[in-house]
């Protein structure tokens, strides 16, 4: 699987502003911590918040805010935002009732949309900032004892 | 104020509330298969099967099972967890995490390092409840076909 760069980009918005939903940050901010392009990203940000994932705050010290349930979203809700999620054969000329061999292989690749959706869409924003907060606690203990 | 949660091990005389609680099913059937279970797992006495119930106030609102099974699909001795419910009334209170902490407790007193469980891929809640818990995909993957 290879997530387009506007859905990796919005996962990465989104999860920064959920992490601390009274935080406000601007595009600048995410696409700087996240050596991103901020001209993609503000194309991203708009996207969102014309969906209500996030919400754009005007005036000095302005910038964009969660605007969802993280206990609700999930990895899938953001994604299919910006794209289908569906594997396509590369066949111009394929149709429905065309070769069995890609017909196979069509169901092949169905199977694997099937599970990788399955992933994606339980796994809650909520879930995903608790496990990447755990994996931030591996991090520093892990560096204490270098630091001692 | 809200009455506390207890964890503890189910009793015979939770069968009815256990059977009211578990939504899959008819209740002539579940009857049935749950009074197998309470004989299996509730009055073995076998710390490797294990029955727990939550209990607020006098009621039982939530229930889970699961037990040690070793060498099945050629894996070694692990913990399986295959029925979990929690009352529509009581969810998002934390009771399925604390259910399934104290599981985990008891199996890793078994001598048991790995939990497992099944569930429907249509079956957002569940499987959003134990990524939320911190499963994700194991080792082993299930296969079907129907039999014609």
């Amino acid at each position: 699987m290879k997530l387009n760069k506007a859905s990796l980009f919005a996962l990465i918005s989104v999860l920064e502003l959920a992490s601390d939903a009274e935080r406000q940050l601007s595009t600048t901010d995410i696409a700087k911590k996240y050596c991103i392009s901020t001209h993609h990203l503000a194309k991203v940000m708009r996207n969102l918040v014309h969906e209500g994932v996030i919400q754009a705050i005007r005036g000095v010290g302005g910038g964009y805010r969660f605007a969802g349930n993280i206990n609700r979203t999930t990895l899938l809700d953001i994604i299919q935002l910006f794209e289908t999620m569906e594997s396509e054969l590369d066949l111009p000329h394929w149709g429905e009732d065309g070769n069995p061999i890609v017909a196979e292989l069509q169901s092949v690749t169905n199977e694997i949309d099937n599970l990788t959706k399955a992933v994606l869409d339980t796994i809650t924003l909520a879930t995903a900032l608790k496990n990447s907060r755990l994996r931030e606690e591996l991090l520093t203990n892990r560096k204490q004892p270098e630091a001692g | 104020m809200s009455e506390k949660i207890f964890i503890r091990n189910a009793k015979p005389s939770d069968l009815d509330a256990v059977v009211g609680l578990d939504e899959v099913g008819q209740r002539e059937v579940k009857q049935a298969y749950w009074q197998g279970i309470f004989d299996h797992y509730v009055k073995s006495g076998r710390a490797d099967r294990i029955c727990l119930v939550a209990e607020k106030g006098n009621a039982v609102v939530g229930f889970i099972v699961g037990e040690v099974r070793a060498w099945e699909f050629g894996s070694p001795p692990c913990g399986w967890v295959f029925a979990l419910s929690v009352a529509h009334a009581v969810r998002e209170m934390g009771i399925g995490q604390r259910m399934f902490d104290e599981i985990c407790s008891r199996l890793k007193q078994s001598g048991i390092n790995t939990v497992r469980t099944m569930v429907d891929l249509d079956n957002k809640l569940t499987l959003s409840f134990f990524r939320s818990v911190g499963m994700c995909t194991g080792r082993y993957i299930e296969l079907e076909r129907q039999i014609d």
